[in-house]
């Protein structure tokens, strides 16, 4: 079956290019076994801070601050995934120079630290 | 001209089948100015071939002179009792005021996608050179609008009294979780004539419509609601005849050439999953927001999908067509769904145009009843810690924005189907950029028509590039907050409109015209 599309430069219209978003990019971060906070959060980052800065400055005044697993986090010891992959973050690296550009998906887990009583929530 | 006064009776009274005839089939006729496919310009876009549109059945036979007189005694049926309804202040007898949140899900979500309908009928009926086929459209798209004006005739009562009920059509174009419904629509409307079909006569009035019009009236005559109860028996008449329109079309379609059965079964296989992601709203309605219950969302799925769309799969397997793709991840879905779309609302009720609050302990009793296996392993620990920080003034809100499916635009709240304490997520790299799924459902109506869904307009992206606030706004104003500005954007009143209903005006109003003292003021009449 032939359609006919008329291609140019506004279609197809992606709506999410980076340049839409004023100079920052999208991150996605999400934490394993703890569903209080409800769904991935999408964040408005610089794309040269580095990673180091996500988690000392951006994470803390997240939702995931709120939950009581948060304070017990041992840093060292989290396990990150990158896009579903396992991904070993450089703290002191920008997030785009790590591979982590707009609208990157990245996702934490704590060992021992599995949700609300250990439920998972 | 014929004086019609003085002139004699016709002699020959037409019977129904002329009058059939000459008021619906003869209506059509072939084009001489222009030929039939560049007057019918869109029936060859989807491969679809039809051979004889004659071959078209109308189970209803309904000539435009008799649709008016029945609709029109629908009508003064229903307005009687709205009439009634308003003077003797029905809504004060209602189970609880809490109910009233249903109704303003149903005025801001369910209302405009019937006007979305409508519109979508009103094209459709231009689109089918067939008679039969045109009619029932333009049928349709009349009884959509007439559904629209009964419903916000029928809410309007209670927005004299309640909050939230004041601006439902701008609340559906802004409002973050409007978009999964309203995306639904323009998705449909934006297709061509026969998916259109396919997506709103048959996915959504054949094989999913009880699941939306069920709980609703269902719910409301459990709560006392007659206003509702009534337009929505009014309305499904109306409903028998849209479910026979779909059901016809999709025989009719799989009749007329054998190369269809597999355009047909992938339309099948999208709006079945289009449509059960627009579901989750209602899960949450059925076991969370009803005061009186009617019944869980797993057995609803249970009764409306698997029993009656099985048995209409299996009449339907001799045209070849099977069930749709992931219907068994639905049902194992269906032990989760309701309290996942919950605590969405939960965690940010911030940012919505309807109260929440908290399962009773009896509303926990009964969740624990009808989800065994999963409500007290995964979810009533999570209520409970949300009790306790309530009770401690630290009620939990989530201030950030959430990752968004490019195509039901729910947020990432799914879980992984073998640990319901992983979100699922599927992502892609389509043309440099990089898209994010709930599910391989999502993922694969995306990949099948991407230039499609990388225009969807996610409401935390659009938050984010700052195209969510009034005309004259100024972001870089010092002092500027950018959660309020969005709030105005979507017409929503902070603390009056959203947030917990304990505490609420509409909490408060209640107890004080219905006597209740501060002891009882959570108890329902």
């Amino acid at each position: 079956m032939e359609t006919i599309t008329k291609k140019s430069e506004h279609f197809p219209l992606v709506r999410d290019r980076l340049k839409n978003f004023h100079g920052k990019q999208v991150l996605y971060v999400s934490w394993d076994h703890h569903t209080m906070i409800c769904a991935p959060i999408a964040l408005l980052v610089e794309p040269d801070m580095t990673f180091g800065e996500l988690v000392q400055q951006i994470l803390p005044g997240t939702a995931f601050a709120k939950h009581p697993d948060y304070s017990r986090i041992d840093w060292a010891k989290v396990e990150w995934l990158s896009s579903d992959h396992p991904f070993i973050p450089r703290p002191s690296t920008a997030l785009l120079a790590q591979g982590l550009g707009h609208k990157s998906f990245v996702r934490m887990r704590t060992p021992g630290l599995n949700g609300i009583a250990g439920t998972g929530c | 001209m014929t004086n019609f006064a003085t002139s004699k009776p016709p002699v020959h009274k037409m019977n129904l089948k002329e009058k059939y005839g000459l008021m619906t089939r003869d209506l059509a006729w072939e084009t001489s100015y222009q030929p039939m496919d560049k007057v019918f310009d869109q029936l060859g876009l989807e491969g679809i071939k039809i051979h004889d549109w004659d071959k078209w059945e109308d189970p209803f036979r309904l000539t435009m002179d008799a649709y008016w007189k029945y609709q029109a005694e629908k009508e003064r049926k229903l307005y009687a009792v709205l009439d009634a309804f308003q003077q003797n202040n029905g809504q004060m007898n209602i189970s609880d005021a809490r109910y009233v949140n249903t109704l303003k899900l149903f005025l801001t979500g369910i209302t405009p996608a019937e006007y979305n309908a409508h519109r979508l009928f009103a094209m459709l009926g231009r689109q089918f050179p067939g008679a039969g086929a045109a009619i029932a459209c333009q049928m349709q798209a009349a009884d959509e609008l007439r559904h629209v004006q009964t419903q916000i005739h029928s809410i309007s009562q209670y927005n004299k009294y309640f909050n939230g009920l004041g601006d439902h059509r701008v609340m559906n174009d802004r409002l973050w979780y409007l978009s999964t419904p309203k995306s639904f629509f323009e998705d449909a409307i934006s297709s061509g004539p026969f998916e259109q079909m396919i997506a709103i006569s048959f996915a959504l009035e054949y094989l999913l419509t009880n699941l939306v019009f069920m709980p609703f009236m269902s719910g409301a005559a459990y709560n006392g609601d007659m206003a509702t109860v009534t337009f929505g028996f009014s309305s499904q008449s109306d409903e028998a005849r849209h479910m026979t329109l779909g059901l016809e079309c999709i025989k009719f379609v799989l009749e007329q050439d054998p190369g269809n059965l597999e355009i047909i079964q992938g339309y099948l296989d999208k709006w079945f999953w289009r449509g059960y992601k627009v579901l989750g709203l209602v899960a949450m309605m059925l076991d969370y927001m009803l005061p009186k219950k009617v019944m869980s969302w797993k057995e609803a799925w249970q009764i409306y999908f698997v029993q009656n769309g099985g048995s209409l799969f299996n009449d339907l397997s001799r045209y070849g067509l099977r069930l749709p793709k992931y219907w068994e991840q639905t049902v194992a879905e269906a032990e989760h769904l309701s309290h996942q779309v919950w605590n969405n609302f939960y965690n940010f009720t911030g940012a919505a145009a309807m109260h929440v609050w908290l399962p009773s302990d009896e509303d926990m009793e009964w969740l624990s009843a009808k989800y065994p296996d999963t409500f007290d392993k995964h979810y009533r620990p999570r209520i409970e810690h949300y009790r306790e920080l309530e009770a401690q003034g630290k009620r939990y809100y989530n201030d950030n924005l959430p990752m968004l499916c490019q195509v039901c635009q729910v947020a990432l709240i799914s879980t992984k189907m073998d640990d319901p304490t992983k979100i699922s997520h599927r992502e892609l790299d389509h043309d440099g950029e990089k898209y994010h799924f709930c599910s391989d459902g999502c993922r694969d109506i995306f990949q099948a028509q991407p230039d499609k869904y990388v225009s969807a307009w996610l409401p935390a992206h659009q938050i984010m590039q700052g195209n969510c606030f009034e005309p004259g706004v100024d972001p870089e104003a010092s002092g500027f907050d950018a959660m309020a500005e969005v709030m105005k954007y979507f017409h929503v009143t902070p603390g009056q409109d959203n947030m917990d209903y304990k505490g609420s005006v509409d909490e408060r109003n209640w107890n004080e015209w219905k006597g209740f003292t501060k002891d009882s003021e959570t108890k329902s009449s």
